[in-house]
């Protein structure tokens, strides 16, 4: 496929991770923020090809493993009414809940369907009338401009049977949790290339400069993983400390304007709850007033309560790059994608399903080891 | 989930721009995407397409840039090896 198959050369990558090897004097620990990446980086082996010194913690930026437990369960009690039609993308079926899941809610009886774009929900809003249809609307800045859209077009059309159970996430207000925390070890950032394609990467110049951290724009394909690291280990090696953009195909510094007017028209900046981190100031996306009808919680009278999260679990450790996978006591064992106790394990993108899948069952896909 | 993948526009269809929608091509797999964030794409250029929605256009000179400079990275080794 053109734009895809060109960045997964394996010789074009061993030059990269050559380049990186020549370079590299010191250890670094660079995160990457997107859950694509750490999918891609498992999946090719991409931190096996770099220098030992190098380590790749893998960051917050699933939003299926961000997801707080609570709204899962309001999900899951939407879902279970009568009168119902629940659409959600196909990944956060699986997910648990305090009792059960998405796909259980089904095999019980519950319509809820799988869709690909937020605006097929508003197609079957409109041909049920009848019904209470709502979309679990989750995401990062990548999502919102067609949540939004969605949001928009079913008020130009005057639905009254849809809604959104909104989780959306914002990445700028996490990296900069993440670095105010006392135990950040984090030393630079690989920035999501498809979150930057839609809000540019304007808003990381003050924390490149406040934390001292290059932050650098990286796509998802192996090559663009590989020159990623190169630029984010050259400024490291020298002391700089910018933001750069190793995705120039497809983001340009200013974004995508027009997704960010409609997603500006709809939504407004609110604080929000994140799986295992737990609460970070204007770091999610809720309807503005304007849009409030469309709110699924307020019109389901839906309560917000507080469960907790299974002792077991380390996602939230995992999700803060405190810990990797393989070191959790029930990794593989009695937590499996079947079985997951947390969301890092359900999403293919969560760290512990990327180890668990690439990391258990050989690396015919990878990109070879130097 | 932030998956999103580039496919080239082979057909357009609608003028209300917040409604416009493309067919586009992923090599083979020919699904519908709403150009509304991308008014200036035309048939035959490539998108990154998530979620049914087309959000950039692929600059291609500049998708040519990271084979140039893995080609200058190339060039350097070369003249690094030592004279026979």
């Amino acid at each position: 496929m053109k734009f895809l198959d060109e960045y997964r050369d394996a010789e074009l990558a061993q030059k990269f991770a050559q380049e990186i090897h020549r370079i590299t004097t010191r250890p670094w620990k660079i995160m990457e923020v997107c859950g694509g990446q750490t999918h891609a980086i498992v999946k090719y082996g991409i931190d096996e090809l770099l220098p030992k010194q190098i380590e790749l913690i893998h960051g917050p930026g699933c939003p299926v493993c961000v997801t707080p437990l609570e709204v899962i369960d309001q999900a899951l009690e939407i879902a279970a009414r009568p009168g119902v039609i629940f659409t959600s993308f196909g990944d956060m079926l699986r997910v648990p809940g305090s009792t059960t899941d998405l796909l259980s809610v089904k095999a019980q009886g519950g319509d809820v369907r799988i869709i690909y774009s937020p605006l097929d929900a508003v197609k079957i809003a409109e041909q049920n009338p009848a019904k209470e249809v709502v979309f679990f609307g989750v995401g990062f800045e990548t999502t919102a401009p067609a949540t939004a859209m969605a949001i928009y077009q079913a008020a130009q059309k005057g639905l009254k049977n849809f809604s959104m159970l909104i989780s959306h996430v914002l990445v700028p207000p996490a990296i900069e949790a993440l670095m105010s925390s006392p135990n950040c070890q984090v030393q630079a950032f690989l920035a999501a290339g498809h979150v930057c394609a839609v809000m540019g990467y304007e808003e990381y110049f003050p924390l490149a400069k406040k934390y001292r951290v290059p932050i650098v724009v990286t796509g998802f394909e192996p090559l663009d993983v590989l020159h990623g690291i190169l630029l984010t280990v050259q400024q490291l090696e020298s002391g700089r400390a910018e933001v750069e953009n190793q995705y120039v195909r497809a983001v340009n510094r200013a974004g995508n304007q027009s997704a960010q007017d409609l997603v500006k028209k709809v939504f407004k900046v609110v604080p929000r709850k994140w799986r295992g981190i737990g609460e970070i100031p204007q770091s999610g996306l809720g309807l503005n007033e304007a849009y409030g009808a469309f709110d699924a919680a307020p019109k389901f009278k839906l309560t917000d309560c507080c469960v907790d999260e299974p002792a077991e679990c380390v996602a939230g450790l995992i999700l803060q790059g405190l810990k990797k996978p393989h070191e959790c006591p029930v990794f593989g064992t009695r937590c499996t994608p079947e079985h997951p106790f947390g969301a890092t394990m359900v999403s293919s993108e969560g760290a512990c399903a990327a180890y668990y899948r690439y990391r258990r069952q050989g690396a015919n896909e990878r990109v070879g080891a130097l | 989930m932030c998956l999103a993948i580039p496919g080239k526009v082979v057909s357009i269809s609608g003028d209300d721009p917040l409604t416009r929608m493309g067919r586009i091509d992923f090599s083979g797999v020919v699904k519908q995407a709403s150009l509304a964030y991308v008014p200036e794409v035309n048939i035959g250029d490539y998108v990154i397409v998530h979620v049914g929605f087309a959000l950039s256009k692929v600059d291609e000179d500049e998708a040519q840039k990271v084979f140039q400079y893995l080609k200058q990275i190339g060039e350097l080794d070369e003249l690094k090896e030592p004279a026979p």
